[in-house]
């Protein structure tokens, strides 16, 4: 029996989001629900875990399994999931605020880990659902919230040189206005055996009305990108000014997916107390 | 799970052996009691250490009876003196009295006063000049041979034990032990005490507390778990991680708390229960994952060893300090279970019971199991299996109409998995309608609250809740490792002719207000027993009213044991 081709839409769950018009995170959904339909991923067999923030809304929206969890922690679920339940696809969702400052511990792990999962980081450098506090992307000199009223006045975060740095396998950055790019991107994470990590440029429209420059600002990235070379990517990364779009470095490593041997019987290991 | 009623009227045999670092008491201690096990005793040994990571001074406290053995006795009948240095740090928790024995080398120098002071009766056999005729001898394994001798032990009974604890050094090490141990055993005749020994049982198990939680938890299905490292909860991962692997389970080592606790949820999510360990300082950290399990409807299970609190507190002492925050640790209206194991033995049993109802009521179930419990060693019968008819309710076949969160009779309502075709949700710990829609509606709030509420409220938890023993007017409640000294006065009480009655609460949550109100009906006096400072058990069963105001409490802190002629004192004296 051939079953038809699902297309993105079948993806969305029709439930209304949340989210202003405008707002960056509309473009991640449906590229995410795209990537899906190229893949031709079998709805039941995927679950998209979140934490919180507006980026991490996502999960409802998308008619596969979801979890929407708690403020950062949006990979340990995923990997405890991923670690019981192989068969799944996993894909994790969140924002800079989820990911990298409340869960910075689990993005650093998550990357040395490797475990089989794709990490969407919907970046907007700033707290959406909060109302506009700074995160750790945001520019030191950015004074448009009341809670830092200079600015952070510490430097912003590179997340793709910390991802390099803890061993992810795959980095890329994309950009809410660059949808069929972003699509592709998706597409090659989701395939990557391993941890991938894609940060997507995903303006804030409301917090982060600055952000409409990104139109201009964003580029594709001009080497000969991916490289599986750490130093080079690492020199790229770093010498880049944060806007470049592409796969920026992919390599394979041993991905890491306990063992689930049967071999015993729990009336058997119980013996060990007999004396 | 009562078998321990008559312990307390039974004669029981308390040796405690302490030394400085290296000189091998805990493993001195290890074999007696292995020894005492090969004679068919039942036992128990706890072990008290020095603030050194490794290697610092410690004492081991071994006590064997013909009857199970919940707890330590009110003084000790026999101290082994490897030597005498730093022995002031556990002249406390040794109490001794003028029907004591102290054994003890002359060449280490007289027994310090502290000691003597209680008209103890002293030993003396040169250990070390024996051991320093042997090659490579050592002067515990002479000390071993003479106690085993005063313990009236037999000797091819410490030899077996012997082999099977140092085995794995090598046979040259073993050979040298046993003709040391032959050289303590035969240095004299003079067999302190003469108990009977039972005869070796082939139903007897030696086992601590944490492998019985870890054993509690495979029995209920636990085949995921992530935890990170904490004392003294590390040897349940560490005894679960090579055996779930073999049961087709597994353990990740996380990197914190926060990841152990949403790494189970997303497990469990994923349809594997799912169980985590850990201490206070862990069970903090984890709290606001509780929230979301328990409203996302994901069972888990948390076993937490307590110890000394609160921040870190006391690391490798005991305390039943945590039970404020496993019952009121959540934000929000947040019911869930909270059980206790009242024995080693009875880790098994309330672990996988934990384990069981978590999965049945798609709940958070925490399990407060303490150091001295889960670090000591006890020699037990071996405890039975017990099928429990509780499991996940799954919905294998979804149809359009599946709702996740449906309003059923139980309050429970199907889970579909992953996997699993047209029952796609998303779990959320944002408040929902029955379909899982995150809503802000009073409606929906109101009704999913009734709803995690009621599916514990209104469920049988049946007979286990407790073990009730004993009757008459006046009554102790108790909970968790306490419950082996207050069963000991218990027995003593009746071997005298006057009644007690002993409830030592297994479930703490949902408190089964009705039946412990049915049993505190006619009671004269109540007496609240537990190892903490506050008494949080006694303010709890006030808060929700179970207690007649003439209710007293006794609630000692540890790290000191709670002895059993402590409790009697507080039943006469007014506590
Ligand atoms: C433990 C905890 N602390 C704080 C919050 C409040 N909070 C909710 S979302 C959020 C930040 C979200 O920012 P980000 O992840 O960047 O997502 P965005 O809204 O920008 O998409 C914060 C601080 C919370 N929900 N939980
Ligand atoms: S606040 Fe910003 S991030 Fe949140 S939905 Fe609105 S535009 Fe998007
Ligand atoms: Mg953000």
């Amino acid at each position: 029996m051939t079953v038809p081709a699902l297309k993105a839409k079948d993806y969305k769950s029709g439930i209304k989001a949340v989210w202003c018009p405008g707002c960056g995170h509309f473009a991640v959904l449906s590229a995410l629900t795209k990537a899906m339909a190229h893949l031709g991923l079998v709805k039941e067999e995927v679950a998209v875990v979140s934490g919180i923030g507006c980026s991490s809304r996502l999960p409802a929206y998308i008619d596969t399994y979801g979890f929407h969890g708690i403020h950062g922690r949006a990979l340990a679920a995923a990997s405890g999931l991923k670690a019981a339940r192989p068969d799944l696809t996993v894909i994790a969702a969140g924002g800079d605020g989820d990911g990298f400052s409340i869960g910075g511990n689990h993005f650093l792990h998550a990357c040395r880990r490797n475990m089989n999962m794709a990490y969407i980081v919907m970046d907007n450098e700033v707290y959406g659902m909060t109302k506009g506090q700074a995160s750790p992307t945001t520019l030191p000199d950015w004074s448009n919230s009341k809670m830092t009223p200079h600015g952070t006045g510490i430097p912003s975060f590179n997340p793709a040189a910390i991802a390099l740095a803890a061993g992810a396998g795959f980095i890329a950055r994309g950009f809410s206005g660059e949808p069929s790019e972003l699509t592709r991107l998706l597409v090659e994470a989701i395939e990557h055996p391993g941890f991938a990590f894609v940060q997507v440029l995903s303006g804030c429209v409301t917090y982060r009305p600055d952000q409409k420059l990104w139109k201009e600002e964003v580029h594709p990235s001009e080497s000969d990108l991916p490289t599986d070379d750490p130093v080079k990517a690492a020199q790229i990364i770093q010498a880049g000014d944060g806007k470049a779009t592409g796969v920026i470095y992919a390599k394979q490593f041993p991905v890491w997916q306990p063992e689930n041997r049967t071999d015993s019987k729990l009336n058997t290991i119980e013996k060990e107390f007999l004396l | 799970m009562s078998d321990s009623s008559k312990q307390a009227t039974s004669q029981s045999y308390s040796v405690a052996i302490t030394g400085s670092g290296g000189s091998g008491a805990v493993t001195t201690g290890r074999i007696l009691l292995e020894a005492a096990a090969q004679c068919g005793f039942q036992g128990l040994m706890t072990r008290s250490a020095g603030p050194q990571i490794r290697g610092g001074e410690s004492a081991a406290m071994v006590r064997f009876s013909q009857d199970p053995v919940e707890c330590m006795g009110d003084e000790y009948d026999l101290l082994v003196g490897l030597d005498w240095r730093n022995i002031e740090r556990f002249a406390d928790e040794l109490p001794l009295s003028d029907k004591s024995l102290i054994l003890s080398d002359p060449a280490a120098g007289e027994v310090p006063a502290l000691l003597r002071s209680n008209g103890a009766d002293i030993l003396e056999v040169p250990f070390k000049k024996f051991a320093s005729g042997l090659p490579g001898g050592r002067l515990n394994m002479v000390a071993l041979g003479a106690t085993a001798l005063v313990c009236g032990l037999d000797l091819k009974a410490l030899e077996t034990s012997v082999k099977a604890i140092l085995g794995n050094k090598g046979e040259g090490i073993v050979e040298t032990a046993l003709l040391a141990v032959r050289l303590g055993y035969n240095h004299d005749h003079r067999p302190r005490i003469t108990l009977e020994a039972p005869g070796k049982s082939a139903d007897h198990w030696s086992i601590t507390g944490n492998q019985a939680c870890g054993v509690g938890a495979l029995r209920g299905g636990t085949r995921f778990v992530a935890a990170y490292p904490i004392t003294p909860a590390s040897e349940i991962l560490e005894w679960l991680a090579p055996r779930l692997e073999k049961l087709g389970g597994s353990l990740l080592q996380a990197e914190d708390e926060l990841a152990s606790i949403n790494m189970i949820i997303g497990a469990s999510f994923g349809g594997v229960p799912s169980l985590t360990a850990t201490s206070g300082p862990g069970l903090s950290l984890m709290v606001e994952g509780l929230g979301l399990a328990l409203v996302s409807e994901t069972p888990v299970t948390v076993v937490n060893v307590m110890r000394g609190g609160p921040s870190t507190g006391i690391p490798t002492k005991s305390e039943q300090s945590d039970l404020n925050i496993a019952i009121y640790g959540l934000h929000g209206d947040a019911p869930h279970l909270v059980l206790a194991p009242l024995s080693i033995r009875d880790c098994v049993f309330t672990t996988q019971w934990a384990v069981q109802l978590a999965e049945h009521l798609q709940t958070v179930a925490l399990v407060l199991s303490d150091q001295s419990l889960g670090q000591s060693q006890a020699i037990i019968k071996a405890p039975p299996q017990r099928e429990l008819s509780l499991a996940r309710k799954v919905e294998a076949t979804p149809d359009a109409e599946y709702q996740r969160y449906a309003i059923t009779p139980d309050n429970v309502s199907a889970m579909s998995l992953p996997g699993t075709a047209g029952g796609m949700y998303t779990a959320d710990g944002l408040e929902h309608n029955p379909r899982g829609t995150p809503s802000s509606m009073a409606v929906d709030h109101r009704t999913q609250l009734n709803k995690r509420l009621h599916k514990l409220e209104d469920f049988d938890f049946g007979e286990d809740w407790a073990d009730v023993e004993g009757d008459g007017r006046q009554c102790i409640i108790t909970w968790g490792s306490s419950t082996g000294a207050v069963k000991e006065v218990a027995g003593w009480l009746l071997a005298q002719g006057s009644s007690i009655k002993i409830i030592s609460i297994r479930l703490l949550a949902p408190l089964q207000h009705d039946r412990l109100k049915d049993l505190l009906k006619d009671m004269e006096k109540v007496l609240v027993v537990e190892q903490n400072h506050a008494g949080q058990l006694f303010h709890y069963l006030h808060a929700e009213g179970v207690l007649p105001v003439s209710a007293e409490s006794l609630a000692q802190p540890g790290p000191l044991p709670l002895r059993p002629g402590r409790i009697l004192r507080a039943l006469g004296g007014g506590g």
